[in-house]
């Protein structure tokens, strides 16, 4: 942790990593490094996501901060390498019971325009901008190495987008947290993205310009 | 009072009025007409069957026939868990849970009871042996049915839920707590109910059967207590053991929800994993 942006050895380093769709690919992110990845509809990358996160079986090897994967549980993997599906999961009752008040590394929910009092919200009236907004909350409290995000600010505005995008890169900037971000927007991935990669059916293809 | 015998004539009173439910439901398109009456020929058949089976066991006192007579119980239960699945495990797992955890729970609470409740002599005479196991292994069933059934269609309901809390670093036992309460809880309160109401709202059916048969009431009370917490706790540990066994299942190694080991359901839908 703490490590300063795009310097050290790698964070996230993957070799030869297939699944059924996708696959195999290399990529190498450093301390906080932002890749963005973009491709059409079904080319995998929200499998690839998955795959990292470990949440689909895959072939190939996955080393966090020189660790490979299987040496660590999975549950510290998944906490360590986090993922922010487009689509997050509010079980409990209350928003409360998903994130807690007193962490110290939280963000605070007013950096993203958010409610200050959320916390205190049933999650069945939030709206999805709301969801994606406190899936970020949610998953930056556990202090991750690695953010694994899946067009996180689709259902966001203007104002939202800027936020988001600025509370993601001040913790890559102060703790070198490392990035995958999945967007279709091309604008977006070159505010966010020293490097943007297309993913075509599986393949991670030269990056962009 | 002395036993009073059923003649054929007596028995097809009681068949006339479930012949008569099936054929009013006809017209009302239920589809039940044909289930019914499968059942009270199956129902008749088999009490017959097993009435011959207990006179010749009755007659001849062997370990082994009785062995044998538990094994085909056993197997029936079995197929009874897995052909009651909306989705069962895929492969050799979902035919072999049922019987194994019928066998694990309904056999040891069995042979606890022969040997240290009732303790006949010798200890598997068939007169209790397999009237206690029966009544055991025939809840169990249904309870055990109940709670798979429960545990694979909420958890592949919820994947999505499942897999967010996995996200968060859960493992697969926390972030499954909830599913596995439901299935247990399927399970368990019909025989809960049961126990809880037995006297009260209705008169159980062994009770029922020992009553009319002419023992005493008190007698009959007796034993219908003992086979009521012989049933719960049956029913308990064979629950307890699939749904532990059938949620692992659902897991790999790693953690991670598979849901692909469930069979494609009776629709012919695929169990499938969202993208």
């Amino acid at each position: 942790m703490n490590k300063a942006a795009g310097s050290g050895a790698p964070r996230l380093a993957v070799a030869g990593l297939r699944t059924a769709i996708i696959g195999p690919l290399d990529l190498t992110l450093r301390a906080g490094e932002c890749l963005g990845l973009t491709g059409a509809s079904g080319s995998g990358k929200s499998r690839l996501l998955r795959a990292l996160a470990d949440l689909d079986p895959s072939q190939g090897q996955v080393w966090l901060d020189g660790q490979l994967r299987e040496t660590l549980p999975a549950p510290q993997w998944r906490r360590r390498v986090g993922y922010i599906p487009a689509h997050s999961e509010w079980w409990g009752e209350w928003v409360s019971e998903h994130i807690e008040a007193c962490e110290p590394d939280r963000p605070d929910p007013a950096a993203l325009l958010l409610d200050p009092d959320i916390a205190a919200a049933r999650c069945d009236v939030l709206s999805s901008g709301e969801r994606q907004r406190l899936a970020l909350l949610r998953q930056l409290q556990r202090r991750p190495d690695v953010l694994l995000l899946d067009e996180p600010t689709a259902n966001l505005d203007a104002r939202a987008v800027e936020a988001y995008e600025a509370v993601v890169a001040a913790r890559r900037e102060r703790c070198g947290l490392a990035v995958i971000w999945v967007s279709h927007d091309r604008a977006q991935l070159a505010r966010v993205a020293a490097t943007v990669a297309v993913l075509e059916r599986g393949r991670l293809v030269a990056p962009c310009p | 009072m002395s036993l009073i015998y059923l003649t054929a004539w007596d028995l097809a009173v009681a068949a006339a009025l479930v012949a008569a439910l099936a054929v009013l439901s006809a017209p009302l398109r239920l589809g039940l007409a044909r289930p019914l009456l499968i059942a009270m020929a199956r129902a008749a058949i088999q009490l017959y069957l097993i009435g011959l089976v207990l006179n010749a066991l009755f007659g001849a006192v062997r370990w082994y026939w009785v062995a044998a007579t538990a094994l085909v119980m056993l197997a029936v239960a079995g197929y009874e868990v897995y052909a009651r699945q909306q989705k069962p495990f895929a492969g050799w797992f979902g035919v072999a849970i049922g019987p194994l955890s019928l066998f694990v729970s309904s056999f040891a609470v069995a042979a606890l009871t022969l040997t240290v409740v009732v303790a006949p002599t010798p200890w598997y005479h068939p007169q209790y042996a397999i009237p206690v196991l029966g009544m055991i292994l025939g809840n169990t069933m249904t309870g055990v049915a109940l709670a798979l059934d429960r545990l694979t269609d909420v958890i592949r309901r919820d994947c999505a839920g499942i897999e967010g809390r996995l996200l968060l670093g859960q493992t697969a036992r926390q972030a499954t707590l909830t599913h596995r309460q439901s299935a247990w809880r399927a399970a368990l309160v019909p025989a809960l109910n049961a126990m809880a109401t037995a006297g009260i709202v209705s008169l159980p059916g062994m009770m029922t059967g020992q009553i009319l048969a002419g023992s005493p009431p008190v007698e009959a009370a007796k034993y219908q207590w003992l086979i009521l917490l012989l049933i719960v706790a049956g029913t308990g540990f064979g629950v307890l053991i699939a749904v532990e066994w059938g949620c692992r299942r659902l897991f790999d190694g790693r953690q991670r929800l598979r849901l692909e080991r469930l069979r494609a359901d009776r629709r012919g839908v695929a169990a499938k994993k969202p993208r």
